[in-house]
């Protein structure tokens, strides 16, 4: 049921774009203009494209973030049964987190979470 | 308490009685489908009015007051003016991925708005991995984010995408961890389950100082995730003009703001059904009368003041705290927000562990 409630949601969500979208582009008004179809910058034509190489600082928080984030998940199914798991479910953990903030510790070590 | 499921049944027992069984449950998909739509449009037009007269108070303005009574319906009069704006095209775009975007935008946001528990028995959808699917929906608006800084090959464009994406990603973290305290917690990640087990209690005032942290920290980065002030610097608009969607014109962009919006709503919807109860009434125990009284007030009002004052708490930081730079930034998150909550989750397992809870 809340598989198929689901789809219906998502039905929903995109509907809603292609109902909006063809509404606006119905009523909304068209007017051609050469200058129109340029790139809202500065006023002085574009200088080359925008599809270049990016600052890799921002690649390197992308990748940290993916190994946080993989615990985190691993450590839901873990949430769920803290309380039959017990103590000794706390200890398995336990170890499990110590080499994550190890690598958090490294990574702080090495500078990545220094924004240069 | 009145209990919304009482509505449904009536309605899927008057739908089957005159209906056969297939298509009894194609109006009703059509009903849910419109009421979530209904929802979703109201509640977005009721924050931009919202967020623009606490915006002028917090600036001794008056704000919008000449369309409609106190200008109430500025917010609609906005989105029919939207709906009738030209959609520019622009051509040195990547048409495909520039008209994906908002979908993914909006897909993201309808889908986190179809979780939540609004009141007793109005909930869509109600999976026994609620709060994680609810966690997984809504960063996939990231993507549309990327998609639409990318796709528009322009600068400005291209960097506040950029700024939006490694934001949001690192605040997802610190979100993922305050909700993983609450379901140490509460033991189950079921939305409706949660809200049951605070019956006697919201888990703010049962789950000590872990359960306020992690309720601090939650409203921190649910303000960044949605990328409001302070930390509104992928929309920085004195240095980005408009960041990400600055080459998006007309409904285009209107999808953008009202996704926004509704990002927001359903940050501090589920700050206030994790943490103060959702649609629990507060209850005391042992103050057998003052809960009677306390539940005549219908869940729905519960769920929405509650959400609302969480609302006004991230509208207020807007105007309270300067905008972070980027740097500092990512050092709240990695260096302050990420640990502590690291050594919360360790308190919190403690005491759910030990039963050091009331």
């Amino acid at each position: 049921m809340n598989l198929t409630l689901f789809v219906v949601v998502l039905i929903t969500a995109i509907l809603l774009v292609v109902i909006a979208m063809s509404i606006a582009r119905a009523i909304s008004p068209r007017t051609f203009n050469k200058q129109k179809g340029e790139a809202y910058e500065c006023g002085v034509p574009t200088r080359g494209k925008s599809w270049m190489q990016f600052k890799v600082g921002y690649y390197l928080f992308a990748i940290l973030f993916l190994m946080f984030d993989v615990e985190t998940v691993f450590l839901y199914p873990w949430a769920v049964t803290v309380q039959d798991a017990g103590i000794n479910g706390l200890i398995n953990v336990l170890f499990f987190m110590l080499i994550l903030i190890l690598g958090l510790a490294y990574a702080w070590k090495k500078g990545a979470l220094e924004w240069k | 308490m009145f209990d919304f499921s009482t509505i449904t049944q009536w309605v899927d027992e008057l739908l089957r009685s005159f209906l056969p069984h297939a298509a009894a449950t194609l109006v009703e998909f059509i009903l849910i489908g419109l009421c979530l739509l209904v929802g979703y449009a109201v509640i977005a037009l009721v924050l931009i009015y919202v967020e623009r007269k606490v915006c002028a108070f917090f600036q001794c303005r008056i704000g919008p007051n000449r369309v409609g009574p106190y200008g109430t319906i500025q917010s609609v009069a906005d989105m029919i003016k939207m709906l009738t704006k030209e959609i520019i095209d622009i051509n040195h775009i990547d048409r495909f991925l520039f008209n994906l975007a908002p979908f993914v935008v909006i897909i993201a946001s309808v889908l986190a708005f179809g979780c939540i528990p609004f009141a007793k028995g109005l909930h869509v959808i109600d999976f026994n991995v609620g709060i994680f699917f609810l966690i997984a929906v809504s960063s996939i608006g990231i993507v549309g984010i990327l998609l639409a800084g990318w796709a528009s090959n322009n600068k400005y464009s291209l960097i506040g995408a950029m700024r939006s994406g490694a934001q949001m990603i690192s605040y997802e973290l610190s979100i993922g961890l305050s909700i993983l305290t609450v379901v140490v917690f509460t033991g189950s990640m079921q939305l409706s389950t949660i809200v049951e087990g605070q019956a006697d209690g919201w888990l703010l005032f049962r789950g000590h100082i872990p359960a306020c942290i992690a309720f601090i920290v939650y409203i921190i980065a649910g303000t960044a995730e949605t990328n409001r002030g302070p930390f509104d610097l992928p929309e920085a608009d004195s240095e980005l003009t408009a960041g990400y969607h600055t080459e998006y014109s007309g409904m285009h962009f209107g999808f953008f703001y009202l996704a926004e919006y509704l990002n927001m709503f359903v940050v501090a919807s589920v700050a206030s059904t994790l943490f103060l109860g959702g649609w629990m009434p507060l209850h005391i125990p042992g103050w057998e009368s003052f809960n009677q009284i306390m539940d005549y007030i219908p869940s729905i009002f519960w769920f929405f003041g509650k959400t609302a004052v969480v609302i006004f708490i991230i509208m207020w930081f807007k105007w309270t705290f300067p905008r972070l730079r980027i740097d500092q930034l990512l050092r709240l998150e990695w260096r302050y927000l990420l640990p502590i909550n690291l050594i919360n989750l360790f308190l919190m397992v403690i005491i759910v562990v030990f039963k050091l809870h009331f």
